[in-house]
């Protein structure tokens, strides 16, 4: 059902929106706008004078091999964030739907490492983690594993992983946990009659039902994790050793804040934000066509 | 086909007892109803057959074999839910082909058993659309269908004509009659719906406040009614009831406002002098000349007959049925003939009988 609101002229509707336009301006458009122009410039490195370039940098950016390296390890990086978190609270959520005594209490332990600052959750990984001070850390050493992040690289990106998927799960359990209690009851109780026991259940019934809310979260999950995860791992390795934890998010701050090569970062900005907006495009078609068929 | 025993079956949920304790006999093929006002307890009875509610006490005996302590997929039972719970995600024929897919039959049975169900229900032409695209009554047909195309050993209905409109309910009704006679599956039909009540079964529990009051054919319990709960519950507009005392020899009972009604079919025990309720339809009613008289307030005709409702000389209420039409009334005098009267003990409620 469509509800319209009529309204008599266009200066009221243009005052209620114009906060939201300002806010948009401010914070998007114009910073936006600021890459796009400097991604076609490159500066000197005291940044005195910027000279116009065109598409140099996207075609330098491209023919890096190291570049590329760090498009498919970012992409690795958010499918495996992506599908350890989702699955993890999936898994919690379908045990807290449950009838089970304490239920709230549960609920909100689960939801509390959302809150959690992503610098907060590294330094916790940390002293988790590491080799000498952290408890499993130590555990690993000790049990004849060669463990040490800050130098294996595999081990590192391991570590960003779970760390960054960690902080997603309470996002992803709430979202699960409402979708799995918007489920009617009968629907369940009938495949119940029909003989449906558990996993099978679970498959047939339930997942398929809760596929628009998981459809809609793995966009999320994606751009969490190609974006936001960045605190935790900059926190965590810098990116490091060597460039085995380095995403692209990371990549354009070193590039941009670090080595001062504002005009690559800049180009790198661009690809990234083209990528959201392929993602967010996709995923409004998905579940544009998921909520009429 | 199969028959059903309860034994002493009793639910509470923490302290609150739903259910206290009902013992039931179904005989393979018959059609129960349970009828009673909302929160008797219909449904949880209902639900602790089905298996989705785990009874506090008491015996499940399907086919000879208890089955209380199985879970419901290992009892073979059909449930038709109230709002149809189909599976939204699935077609009409994969909603009919799931519980037979679990059960592995092979392709081509699953095909010509939903095929044929779909043929007796009218549903051929809807086999792969999905929920959403059907009618409230086409619903309500695949949730039969789903439940019939198992072959179960018991059928359960949960008040599965509540959510039609009134044209349609009717012919549902006729419809489910016709199907549960054609393939004899015993079935136990929950309802608050007096006519569903009346029309489609064989035998009639009416249950108030967790306990049965009466198990009978409908036509005996319209017509001997266990007592005044069952009395008002059953017959629409609902049973008179005026407070009188037993008198003349325990013959007769003499009216709070006075009048006398000898008993028809003989002699109540009990001293002169005990307190009763004395019933009796709207539709038994008699205009009398000598008799009680009625302030008419308000008159109800509906086509064949018009109901009207008035107040005795001490206020109480008294709905009087009358064939055709009565316009312009505005007061009359009755009587209540000796053969139609029902007497009730006033403590207890409960039906007085002869001897």
């Amino acid at each position: 059902m469509e509800r319209r609101t009529i309204f008599p002229g266009w200066t009221l509707p243009a005052l209620l929106l114009l906060p939201q336009l300002v806010i948009s301006f401010i914070f998007f458009y114009w910073p936006a706008a600021q890459a796009i122009w400097s991604s076609l410039t490159r500066e000197d490195p005291f940044g005195l004078s910027a000279q116009f370039v065109g598409l140099e940098n996207f075609a330098d950016l491209f023919a890096d091999p190291l570049y590329v390296a760090t498009i498919w390890r970012t992409l690795f990086f958010c499918a495996a964030v992506a599908a350890l978190s989702l699955g993890i609270a999936l898994l919690l959520a379908s045990f807290a739907d449950r009838e089970i005594r304490a239920r709230g209490f549960y609920r909100t332990m689960l939801i509390w490492p959302y809150a959690i600052a992503s610098a907060m959750a590294a330094v916790l990984w940390i002293l988790l983690l590491h080799p000498q001070i952290g408890m499993l850390g130590r555990a690993l050493v000790r049990a004849g594993l060669n463990w040490d992040y800050q130098l294996n690289g595999a081990q590192a990106l391991l570590m960003v992983i779970i760390a960054s998927a960690w902080k997603q799960i309470s996002y992803n359990f709430i979202f699960l946990l409402a979708g799995l209690q918007s489920i009617p009851k009968t629907v369940i109780e009938a495949a119940r009659m029909d003989g449906a026991k558990g996993f099978h259940r679970f498959r047939t019934i339930i997942l398929p039902l809760l596929m628009p809310t998981v459809y809609f979260l793995v966009v999320v999950n994606l751009v969490y994790a190609a974006f936001d995860a960045f605190g935790t791992i900059w926190a965590l390795t810098q990116g490091g050793p060597g460039k085995s934890t380095e995403t692209l998010v990371v990549k354009v701050y070193r590039d941009g804040v670090v080595n001062l090569d504002l005009g690559s970062s800049a180009a790198q900005s661009v690809v990234l934000m083209a990528g959201v907006i392929l993602l967010t495009a996709l995923q409004f078609r998905f579940l544009g066509k998921k909520t009429t068929s | 086909m199969a028959s059903l025993v309860l034994e002493d079956l009793r639910k509470s949920f923490g302290a609150t007892a739903v259910l206290h304790g009902i013992d039931l006999t179904l005989q393979s093929g018959e059609m129960l109803v349970i009828v009673g006002a909302s929160g008797c307890g219909k449904s949880t009875l209902l639900r602790l057959v089905a298996g989705l509610e785990v009874p506090t006490a008491g015996r499940i005996i399907l086919d000879g074999r208890d089955v209380a302590p199985l879970d419901p997929a290992a009892r073979d039972i059909a449930m038709v839910f109230q709002n149809y719970a189909l599976y939204p995600h699935m077609s009409v024929f994969d909603n009919m082909a799931y519980g037979l897919r679990i059960r592995g039959l092979s392709k081509a049975e699953i095909a010509r058993r939903v095929g044929d169900t779909a043929t007796l229900l009218g549903l051929e032409t809807l086999l792969q659309r999905r929920p959403r695209q059907l009618s409230g009554g086409q619903r309500q047909r695949v949730a039969m269908g789903r439940a019939i195309v198992r072959e179960p050993k018991l059928f359960l209905f949960d008040e599965p004509l509540s959510n039609l409109d009134a044209k349609l309910r009717v012919t549902m009704r006729a419809e489910i009659r016709r199907l549960q006679r054609r393939m004899a599956v015993t079935s136990l039909y929950v309802t608050h719906d007096q006519v569903e009540a009346m029309t489609l079964g064989d035998r009639l529990l009416v249950l108030h406040q967790g306990r049965a009051v009466q198990l009978a054919t409908p036509m005996e319990v319209f017509e001997r009614p266990a007592d005044t709960y069952v009395a008002g519950f059953i017959g629409a507009p609902s049973m008179n009831f005026l407070p009188a005392t037993l008198s003349h020899g325990g013959t007769a009972a003499t009216l709070d406002l006075g009048l006398v009604r000898p008993f028809a079919d003989g002699r109540r025990a009990g001293e002169d002098g005990r307190k009763l309720i004395i019933g009796i339809r709207p539709e038994h009613i008699v205009e009398a000349a000598d008799g009680l008289e009625v302030q008419i307030d308000l008159v109800e005709p509906l086509g064949s007959e018009t109901v009207l409702i008035g107040r005795l000389a001490n206020g109480d209420m008294l709905s009087v049925k009358v064939a055709g039409r009565a316009q312009g009334m505005e007061s009359m005098r009755v009587t209540f003939p000796p053969a139609n009267l029902h007497v009730f003990d006033a403590q207890t409620g409960l039906r007085l009988d002869p001897g």
